[in-house]
């Protein structure tokens, strides 16, 4: 097929225009910085980023807080995962399960997370349970809703003829359902692991003492502005590297919708 | 004395509430009396939208009746089950499973072990013929292949009477001669008893023991028609003279149909 000699080549121009409006970036960054056309102090210079970053890489505290936010948006997002899966999976199932339980999801979807965040200092103090608690409120009503949908949108005539072949209802969860589901549903997580990141920044500046979002928060006192880029950067590359990561484990998961989709 | 009786509907009637408040009920099928007896292919031909898929769907279990009985191997339907095994027009196969684990899979959920799965399964591909595409995922076939991986899936899972829901529909004119004449060799070798529905008469004279005509909405049988034709037919019946006689009494009972339904209109 022609097709098959294609892909090589269009994947290949993919990636050299996503190079390329990456370079762009760049460059238009050290025109604005070194050009002098912005101050230093509003956007420093690609290279003092750069040495902020190779600074804080030096002594630790870029690893050490690296570490502390990826542990509490990964604990933070695994049980809304936790939760979110049979929770969604149910609703998309039982009418009756869902009348019961999505108004109130529905309702708690609108409330600003960042709303909350006094609320959870209250009830739980400043220690790590409010921060999983905030990526939780924040990922989990959207993550629900996203299973449900992945889940009604299952063939129809797959569930049938499972169920005509001798499943009971446990087996058609088991073994249709859930399989059927698992390319949307991997593509749900990597869309809330991305949101979850969100989250942190707003649990960690409001009450951390560590954490990508609190270096940030902490360099704005100081006007360390090559600091507060070089979190956002570090935020910007660990979320791509999380997105590459699902995306592959994707591929190991449901080799067969890979081959599905060519 | 009639042979024993697979699959037995008495006036089975469906009404479809309407979406709206006050929105009046439709009612899909009428009174429908059916019965397939022991080894019997049976069709159902008529017109689009006369509950012929609604009826299929009653007699497997998937929708239930207004009012009527349906009774299989005896026992009254009251939901899906192994007995009675669906193949839909649109392509249901598992695309995660290889052929193989597809055709095995009704037989798995029966709690049928590993060994007697997989010589089930060899022999229900072998008889579709598909031997060289056991490990092939369903993606990778034709619409044809796939609908005969369907078929050993649910032949495979043993069921009394296979229901078939225009299973060629989907598929191009040549590919559903072949599906048709791979569908009577299959089913005469296994015995099977099936029920089948298509809105294409000459389908439906080239499988048949016996055809029901439908009516339009409200789905009643217009006609039971005997097919006199021998067990064996081929692509080439589709051209003699018996086939052509009934070919035209059947089309003009669908065509008085569309008549009526226009006048009333």
């Amino acid at each position: 097929m022609p097709e098959t000699d294609c892909r090589p080549k269009r994947r290949l121009a993919y990636r050299t225009v996503s190079a390329v409006s990456f370079c762009a970036i760049l460059a238009l960054w050290c025109l604005l910085t070194y050009g002098g056309l912005v101050s230093e102090i509003f956007v420093p210079s690609p290279s003092k980023v750069l040495a902020a970053t190779v600074e804080m890489a030096k002594e630790g505290s870029l690893w050490r807080n690296c570490w502390m936010s990826v542990k509490r948006v990964m604990v933070g997002w695994f049980w809304s995962a936790v939760a979110a899966l049979p929770i969604g999976m149910c609703m998309a199932r039982s009418k009756r399960f869902s009348a019961a339980i999505q108004p109130v999801i529905e309702f708690a979807r609108y409330l600003p997370v960042v709303a909350l965040v006094p609320l959870t200092i209250l009830y739980l103090g400043i220690g790590e349970t409010q921060k999983y608690v905030i990526i939780w409120l924040g990922t989990f009503f959207q993550l629900v809703l996203m299973v449900c949908d992945t889940v009604s949108a299952v063939d129809k005539n797959m569930i049938n003829a499972a169920r005509t072949l001798g499943a009971n209802r446990w087996q058609v969860y088991k073994e249709v359902i859930f399989p059927a589901s698992l390319p949307g549903l991997m593509d749900d997580f990597r869309l809330t692991i991305g949101w979850a990141w969100t989250y942190l920044v707003v649990a960690e500046m409001v009450a951390a003492s560590n954490g990508l979002g609190y270096i940030i928060l902490k360099s704005q006192r100081f006007l360390a502005t090559d600091v507060i880029f070089s979190g956002l950067i570090t935020i910007g590359v660990i979320g791509l590297a999380s997105d590459f990561i699902v995306k592959l484990l994707t591929r190991i998961v449901v080799p067969w919708q890979e081959r599905l989709r060519d | 004395m009639e042979n024993q009786l697979k699959l037995e509907m008495r006036g089975v009637t469906k009404h479809f509430q309407g979406k709206k408040r006050n929105a009046p009920s439709v009612t899909a099928l009428d009174g429908v009396d059916l019965t397939v007896s022991d080894g019997e292919f049976v069709v159902i031909v008529g017109p689009s939208g006369c509950g012929k898929s609604t009826l299929l769907n009653i007699a497997g279990g998937l929708e239930t009746a207004t009012s009527g009985t349906v009774m299989a191997g005896g026992k009254p339907v009251t939901g899906p089950g192994a007995d009675r095994g669906m193949v839909f027009q649109g392509y249901s196969l598992f695309p995660w499973l290889s052929v193989r684990k597809n055709v095995e899979f009704g037989l798995k959920m029966q709690g049928v072990s590993k060994a007697e799965r997989a010589a089930a399964a060899r022999e229900f591909i072998g008889l579709v013929g598909l031997s060289d595409f056991e490990d092939a995922l369903p993606g990778a076939l034709s619409g044809g292949m796939k609908q005969r991986v369907a078929i050993a899936r649910t032949l495979a899972a043993r069921p009394e009477v296979l229901l078939m829901d225009e299973p060629f529909g989907a598929l191009d004119a040549q590919t559903r001669v072949v599906m048709q004449e791979l569908l009577a060799r299959v089913s005469r070798e296994t015995k099977s008893t099936v029920l089948f529905i298509t809105h294409d008469i000459d389908e439906a004279i080239l499988l048949a023991n016996r055809i029901y005509v439908m009516s339009r909405r409200p789905g009643t049988v217009r006609a039971v028609l005997d097919v006199g034709l021998p067990g064996e037919r081929d692509h080439n019946s589709l051209v003699t003279e018996m086939f052509l006689e009934l070919k035209r009494t059947i089309m003009d009972m669908l065509w008085q149909e569309s008549q009526d339904a226009a006048m009333n209109r």
